[in-house]
């Protein structure tokens, strides 16, 4: 009479990559590479730079197509597929640096987040009957906004904001789409320790309710202290993957990021 | 006490809401202006010049879904061939088919958007310089297409006899669409009508989407909007309300062919365009209506009418070099440089009320 036990939930892959590959003409920037990121964590890929990572989340994210091998979302084949074909099935990446649409107010950005969820035929925008759909959408932009601190420059418009408003903002953007998986590209570079220390709780939080996260990141104090698991890739390939403790004394990870000659930690190989 | 704060909580918005309606009303009143002008406008003009007013209200239409184009941050070489396409779909559809004419320009219009939603499949896989190249050879092959196949788009010399909106005989009611006049304000209807949808669009969540794709297309891409898709939407809007214009001017002038629908008058809707500024919906429109009011008053009341695209490309310049956010920057520079003015002279008399100023 009993349901089947689910399996639990943090066993089950959401994100999978199985001997992925991307060449650029000779140059093999991603080789043979596979991870497995479970639900409901925070999974860091790290790696020395050239090591592949940013092409690696590219490839993922949809903005390359993989050369070889395959990205398996929830078990599906999803290698190839648009931009926004992933987004729609849940998986949404941020960018490095300040992406964002400069020439838009804060919330105006929001709003382009709530993209997906602002459901609406062309009919209905034109003759203005949209109304129900677009203040739901609205309010669901400033939650975004709020979870971030952003919710009083909403009419600011983008550029009058500092650096690090403007990467939580990237992050605002992102979620107001309400991703599964939320892919984040380098989100403490070029903040300050408080405001990598807010931003690392507010990823703490995302997970908590239930998002899965991935990032790339140099900073590494920030990556071991706010990641489950960690991936490290070097060469284009997959070096190590495990926990903190156990990737920060690997002393695979430290001649990478060290080179063989020194025995110092990892932890200051930003 | 529940009366009291009642009352404030529905007093407050009430106050906050009064200056928006001011302000409604006014934008009302400026349309009502507007209107009662375009209305008397052909009275005061001469036959010619009727012919004119005729063209202009066409081409604002041509000039404002290009607009719509550009809002996806794709500049297209093609629009006036595919305004050609309803010109010449339009024609088509009557002389052959019978087709009663307003029926035929609205198939004509849905046959250039159906035409832009083809090209987009190619086009689309370009951007920016490219795409404008490949605008470019896409209505080239249109435009070589209607010279070449003699049978039925008449050639290098064109369509000739093309039907005139039939005119309306109910009793009292007669409107003979021969007469400018009548032209003129059977095309402002269609226009003002097409100009309110084009409007509608780039106010709503589409107009946003659009311009978030000219501005950042990977981050539109990975909150899920499909760029191509609404970069074809784009196209396609755009290519049905030149389509529009297209039938508008060939029932209108009863004659088309491939010169007109040439790269140089492409090149006047982009001065139109550069000119007015694309910042605003108004800013073309302000474009093509003052350059074809120096056009046809000054340089043919002068007699220049020959060097007219010597004084465009000066016109282009200047407005490049000196005005590079357009005509419709002008409106808020003089706003601007008005309130100085008047702060200035407050400021010199150095009364404490200077600083609320």
């Amino acid at each position: 009479m009993n349901a089947p036990a689910d399996p639990p939930i943090s066993e089950a892959p959401i994100l999978e990559a199985r001997g992925l590959t991307r060449r650029f003409g000779g140059l093999v920037a991603v080789d043979d590479f596979s991870f497995a990121v479970r639900e409901g964590t925070i999974h860091g890929l790290i790696g020395p730079n050239g090591a592949g990572k940013t092409t690696t989340f590219n490839v993922i994210s949809g903005f390359y197509a993989p050369t070889a091998g395959q990205v398996l979302y929830r078990g599906r084949d999803i290698s190839g597929r648009k931009t926004s074909a992933l987004a729609a099935m849940g998986l949404v990446r941020t960018f490095q640096g300040s992406t964002l649409f400069q020439e838009f107010s804060v919330l105006d950005n929001a709003r382009v987040g709530r993209h997906l969820g602002a459901r609406s035929g062309f009919l209905s925008r034109l003759l203005g009957t949209d109304r129900a759909s677009e203040a739901d959408a609205d309010a669901r932009a400033r939650q975004s906004l709020a979870f971030f601190g952003l919710e009083d420059l909403a009419d600011e418009p983008v550029s009058n904001l500092p650096h690090g408003h403007q990467r939580m903002l990237g992050m605002a953007v992102a979620l107001a789409a309400e991703p599964k998986v939320l892919l984040l590209d380098e989100p403490f570079t070029g903040m300050n320790p408080e405001e990598t220390r807010r931003m690392m709780d507010l990823v703490r939080r995302i997970r908590d309710d239930g998002v899965t996260v991935m990032l790339v990141e140099h900073d590494m104090q920030a990556v071991m202290n706010l990641c489950d698991i960690i991936t490290v890739m070097n060469f284009g390939a997959l070096l190590v993957e495990g926990a903190p403790d156990e990737v920060r004394n690997d002393p695979a990870v430290i001649e990478a990021y060290l080179g063989s000659a020194t025995g110092n930690g990892a932890g200051h190989a930003a | 006490m529940p009366e009291p704060a009642d009352a404030a909580s529905a007093g407050s918005p009430a106050r906050r809401a009064a200056p928006r309606i001011v302000g409604q009303v006014a934008g009302r009143l400026r349309f009502v202006a507007l209107f009662a002008v375009l209305a008397v406008l052909p009275y005061l003009l001469s036959y010619s010049q009727q012919e004119i007013a005729v063209l202009l209200v066409i081409n604002v239409l041509l000039v404002s879904s290009y607009r719509l184009l550009t809002l996806t941050g794709e500049w297209s070489l093609g629009h006036v061939v595919i305004m050609g396409v309803g010109a010449y779909a339009s024609a088509l559809l009557a002389k052959r088919l019978g087709v009663p004419v307003p029926l035929s320009m609205l198939i004509g219009a849905c046959m250039a958007a159906g035409t832009a939603a083809i090209l987009s499949f190619p086009l689309f896989r370009m951007k920016g310089f490219y795409f404008l190249i490949g605008s470019f050879a896409a209505g080239e092959i249109i435009r070589l297409i209607w010279k070449r196949f003699t049978d039925p788009f008449g050639g290098p010399k064109g369509l000739k006899r093309i039907d005139a909106v039939p005119d309306i005989e109910t009793g009292f009611l007669s409107i003979d669409f021969y007469e400018p006049v009548n032209y003129y304000f059977l095309a402002l209807a269609v226009v003002s009508v097409s100009l309110f949808v084009l409007y509608r669009i780039e106010r709503s969540r589409i107009g946003l989407t659009f311009h978030a794709i000219h501005w950042q297309d990977r981050l539109a891409e990975s909150v899920g909007v499909d760029t191509f898709r609404y970069r074809t939407l784009a196209f396609v809007i755009a290519s049905f309300f030149a389509g529009i214009a297209g039938g508008l001017y060939a029932h209108y002038v009863g004659a088309v062919n491939p010169t007109r629908f040439g790269v140089d008058q492409m090149v006047y809707v982009l001065v139109w365009a550069i000119v007015g500024g694309t910042a605003t919906f108004h800013g073309p429109i302000l474009g093509v209506v003052v350059l074809t009011v120096i056009n046809e008053i000054v340089l043919r009341g002068l007699g220049l009418d020959t060097a007219r695209p010597l004084i465009y490309g000066a016109i282009l310049i200047l407005s490049v070099l000196y005005l590079p956010d357009g005509l419709e920057s002008l409106g808020p520079r003089l706003r601007a440089w008005l309130r100085r003015r008047r702060r200035e002279p407050a400021a010199a008399a150095g009364g404490e009320g200077g600083e609320a100023a």
